[in-house]
């Protein structure tokens, strides 16, 4: 381990370490200053986002290829570090409006965004899995932080079964691809194929292993029956940042463990591929249509939005597309984190202390009552929808654009056809704010409200001006 | 245009200037907000006489261009390219000319939070410019769904009774055909080099995929013109909307479904369309005869005027698809005409509804005993809507209808034929409404104490009634504007058949 090793994974250790010692100082800020362990953990995050923010440009490998630094960890190091500095805005006002105020919450998201940040860089199987643990495990407890609520402790038990269930198939899966190519590294296994050296059967069991894990951690349908009921459990501030953070992880190892490696399966792995992108499309949108409960709205869209994902991502396998495929998918993931967080954020202002009033019914008048938080939710709303002039519309445009290149047409023809299902939930959502009247009380001020209105208008100003993401996430490249 | 200002800019972007004003304001100040959307709305429309003049009529080609290149989508250019031809002009102008109108007639009808009416008024004014003259295939797209968003607000923020479902019914249906046409412009843009239309080659594109293609942009033009059977959300749309929302539907809005096929599918898409004409003017057909028979057995005012804005949309497509020189300059005329004739008429309507509070037919009767001055201007927006010779319906109805007869590719005088019943049948309908509100003896209490016009309104119908008698009269300026474009346009056809003989 040289100094440059240490250098590759600033970002995570900078989390690490600071996590460490805001537990350490929370222990004394706790009694005396509630308030400070947030903003710690802010500076922490700041720390790790500016030591990325000076990664760019300087790919290289550390820890003998086991951490592969590239444009594309850094996109997504970027965009951790920035979640959770919303993630840490929103808790601190969820926590007070629910009594709740612990600080070793913030503990927590460090470790879990560290454990984010790892997935986006590793260069090797077993720091996948060792990464997909360092996020889970503190969600799991994050997601029961509530725990006087029933509905969060079942949550986080749900969350814990099935999550453990999903990271022991990655394992399995590992175990299969060690088995079949004697390596558990990234690029060596790709070598090991390009030779033919590997059994095949093995293989493609490990292969199809992994699809399985990770599509749980994405929430593609059929592995997604955990979701709506862990994110309406769990505290909304969590749920916030495990619908952006979480699914964003589970992309990142998705996407560089199969352009990577399994390029090879392409043709067979194509048409699961493409009916997972379906079934998640079709399954999101037309069981979102059927929910009362916004959050479990946001959650059934959120699988959506993985379908969507996952579209671009069926041509993988086409050497001419494959850039594209990943930089829309990042491109989009962007685009839906700013917005998500945006409208998790509005429904955090709305909630009560009981975590209750969270029917999409109890948004009606909110046009009225806090024009600010109704207009920023209007913009996330036609973001999701993809509308223009929103940041949501121009991810939707490159990831048809990217489905239509790599010849699937009819994929594209599916997935526009069930964005036109989601108008309809997502104007529902308009419907309610201003076309009705009702009695909705929010105090507009607190962080839940700078959240929202910042992320309106990154959705709103970075569409005028997509260039400046779009050259970044074109520019993230996996170095094969 | 290389020095100077350029004209389609302002107009574009102009009226986000007056919605920049209008949300500084103080939500109480209602006169200021209601005289600042005013006259944001004629400096726009100041802006396109500006622009009208600096138009060059001899040319076919696109005028005035900008190109800025925006931004660089994996290898495809968006750019953001406006520019101006002999087909969008008149569409400009009509813009222009009827937002200003609309607005004027929301002085007194709108109370209700003024600053977000008329500040989404003036943001639809800019998406509609921006429909008209935008040359890139993404941009138009953007401006097309754009439009969207203002209207969804205005038919169900200021909309009668059933306003919630009449605007996701109008937003749903056209963002059904729009995400289609998503598809094929993303399509287009990358099989054929890019999305900017003047740089597209039809040639290059093979008559399988022009078929799709045609299905795909054709679906979205059809669902907005509307055409029978995509109509369905139009009465809604229609009858919902407030006054000033169902003008600018009709009179502007509509016409840009007729506009994209004019666009997109004719030079886009040639072969296709020589293919699917007959299929087109079937459609186009049945929409005269089953909206007239519709608007008929309407007993609401505003829907019977909502059912003939179908058949008259009828004829515009009829002539749009006769491919020729007569049919698709009657066909522009007659989306002019038909924004000036049925704007207005959705105007007396209007008028009426702020008076009694109904626009049931049978609610009315002798109406022109107690207001002349409005049964006057009716009796002329009435007979202008159903083609009498002088007024301007007529000339755009005949043009039409003798480019149809005339039509190489119809090749069947019988589509002219039977359209011609739907100009009988629009004299019945609209006869039967002029009759049921004005004629007649003064069957009910209430319709005694109504007052006529005041100044203003009759400000707002007199514009429309000057440019009424003046195509009517003297149609040749208008035609002038747009006949070396559409001349261009239909070159193509004939070259296409002489090469299939």
């Amino acid at each position: 381990m040289t100094i440059i090793d240490l250098f590759s994974i600033l970002p995570v250790l900078v989390l690490v370490v600071w996590a460490l010692f805001l537990l350490l100082a929370d222990l004394w800020a706790s009694r005396k200053l509630p308030g400070l362990t947030p903003i710690l953990a802010v500076v922490g995050l700041v720390c790790s986002l500016v030591v990325s923010i000076v990664q760019v440009g300087k790919p290289q490998s550390s820890f003998g290829g086991m951490i592969h630094v590239d444009g594309f960890s850094v996109f997504l190091n970027i965009l951790f570090a920035i979640t959770g500095i919303a993630a840490v805005a929103l808790a601190y006002e969820s926590f007070k409006n629910l009594k709740i105020q612990r600080g070793e919450y913030y503990v927590l998201l460090l470790f879990s965004l560290s454990g984010m940040m790892l997935m986006g860089a590793a260069g090797d199987l077993i720091v996948i899995f060792l990464a997909l643990e360092l996020l889970s495990i503190p969600l799991y407890i994050m997601a029961g932080m509530d725990f006087n609520r029933l509905e969060s402790k079942e949550a986080s038990l749900k969350y814990l079964l099935l999550g453990t269930f999903a990271s022991a198939i990655v394992l399995f899966g590992t175990a299969f691809i060690y088995g079949a190519a004697q390596t558990t590294n990234l690029y060596e296994i790709a070598l090991a194929v390009n030779l033919a050296e590997i059994n095949w059967t093995l293989f493609i069991i490990g292969a199809a292993l992994l699809v399985v894990g990770f599509g749980f951690k994405v929430a593609a349908v059929p592995f997604h029956t955990w979701t709506p009921d862990v994110y309406h459990g769990a505290p909304s501030s969590v749920t916030a940042f495990m619908a952006v953070g979480a699914k964003a992880a589970g992309f990142a190892a998705l996407i560089r463990v199969f352009s990577l490696d399994f390029t090879v399966l392409s043709e067979n792995l194509t048409a699961v591929f493409w009916a997972l992108a379906v079934l998640t499309m079709i399954v999101g949108n037309f069981t979102a249509l059927a929910q009362k409960n916004l959050k479990r709205m946001l959650a059934y869209s959120s699988i959506a939005h993985a379908g969507y994902i996952l579209m671009a991502f069926v041509a993988f396998g086409n050497e001419a597309v494959r850039a594209d495929s990943i930089a829309s998918a990042l491109f989009y993931l962007a685009a839906y984190a700013a917005t998500s967080i945006g409208a998790w954020a509005v429904l955090i202002a709305v909630e009560r202390e009981d975590a209750s009033r969270n029917e999409i019914e109890h948004l009606a008048g909110l046009g009225k009552t806090a024009p600010l938080l109704a207009a920023a939710m209007t913009v996330f709303m036609l973001s999701f929808t993809g509308i223009p002039v929103t940041l949501g519309f121009w991810g939707k445009f490159y990831l048809f654009r990217t489905a239509i290149q790599g010849g699937n047409i009819i994929l594209a023809v599916i997935g526009l056809l069930t964005s036109l299902v989601s108008a309809y939930y997502y104007l529902r959502v308009v419907v309610k704010m201003y076309f009705q009247e009702g009695d909705v009380k929010v105090s507009q001020k607190g962080w839940s409200l700078v959240v929202a209105v910042v992320a309106a208008l990154i959705v709103l100003g970075l569409a005028f001006i997509p260039e400046l993401l779009y050259k970044f996430a074109a520019s993230s490249l996996i170095i094969g | 245009m290389n020095s100077g200002m350029n004209p389609l800019l302002l107009v574009t972007f102009f009226p986000l200037v007056g919605v920049l004003l209008i949300l500084l304001y103080q939500k109480t100040w209602k006169s200021a907000i209601r005289w600042t959307a005013l006259i944001t709305s004629l400096v726009t429309f100041g802006l396109s006489l500006w622009m009208l003049s600096m138009f060059d009529p001899a040319d076919p080609n696109i005028q005035m261009e900008i190109n800025l290149p925006w931004f660089n989508l994996g290898g495809n250019q968006i750019g953001f390219h406006l520019g101006v031809d002999g087909i969008s002009i008149l569409m400009v102008l009509l813009t222009g000319f009827l937002t200003p109108i609309a607005l004027l007639s929301t002085w007194k009808a709108v109370e209700d939070r003024i600053a977000g009416f008329m500040a989404f008024f003036l943001m639809l004014e800019t998406g509609m410019m921006g429909v008209f003259l935008s040359m890139d295939m993404a941009l138009f797209y953007i401006f097309w769904e754009f439009t969207l968003i203002p209207m969804y607000f205005l038919i169900g923020l200021w909309g009668s009774k059933r306003r919630v479902y009449a605007a996701i019914k109008f937003v749903l249906y056209t963002m059904a055909g729009s995400l289609l046409m998503l598809a094929g412009i993303l399509w287009v843009g990358l099989q054929y080099g890019g999305f900017d239309l003047t740089k597209m080659d039809a040639s290059l594109i093979p008559l399988s995929a022009q078929l799709w293609l045609f299905a795909a942009f054709g679906l979205a033009f059809a669902i907005k013109v509307p055409m029978w059977p995509l109509h369905s959300w139009l009465p809604d749309a229609h009858t919902e909307a407030p006054t000033a929302g169902s003008v600018i539907l009709a009179g502007v809005l509509l016409k840009m479904g007729a506009y994209g096929f004019l666009r997109f599918n004719l030079p886009l898409f040639p072969e296709a369309t020589l293919k699917l004409v007959p299929w087109m003017a079937a459609l186009a057909v049945i929409g005269i005869i089953y909206g007239a028979m519709v608007a008929f057995r309407q007993k609401d005012v505003k829907r019977l005027v909502a059912y003939s804005s179908i058949s008259h949309l009828g004829f515009v497509v009829l002539g749009i698809f006769a491919l020729n020189q007569q049919g698709i300059e009657g066909a522009i005329l007659q989306m002019v005409n038909h924004g000036l004739s049925t704007g207005a008429l959705f105007l007396i309507v209007g008028l009426i509804y702020e008076r009694r509070h109904t626009r049931e037919l049978e609610e009315f009767g002798g109406l022109w005993k107690v207001m002349p001055v409005l049964g006057g201007l009716s009796l002329v927006v009435m007979l202008s809507s159903l083609g009498l010779p002088g007024l301007n319906g007529f000339v755009g109805e005949f043009s039409i209808l003798l480019g149809a007869f005339n039509s190489d590719f119809l090749a069947s005088p019988w589509f002219a034929g039977v359209a011609t019943i739907g100009v009988i049948l629009a004299a019945v309908y609209l006869l039967h409404m002029f009759q049921k509100v004005f004629l007649g003896p003064v069957t009910k209490e209430e319709n005694l104490k109504l007052k006529d016009l005041s100044l203003r309104e009759i400000l707002t119908l007199a514009p429309i009634l000057v440019v009424i008698f003046w195509i009517g009269l003297y149609p040749k300026p208008f035609f002038l504007l747009m006949s070396p474009a559409v001349e261009k346009l239909t070159t193509v056809f004939q070259t296409l058949a002489l090469a299939a003989h």
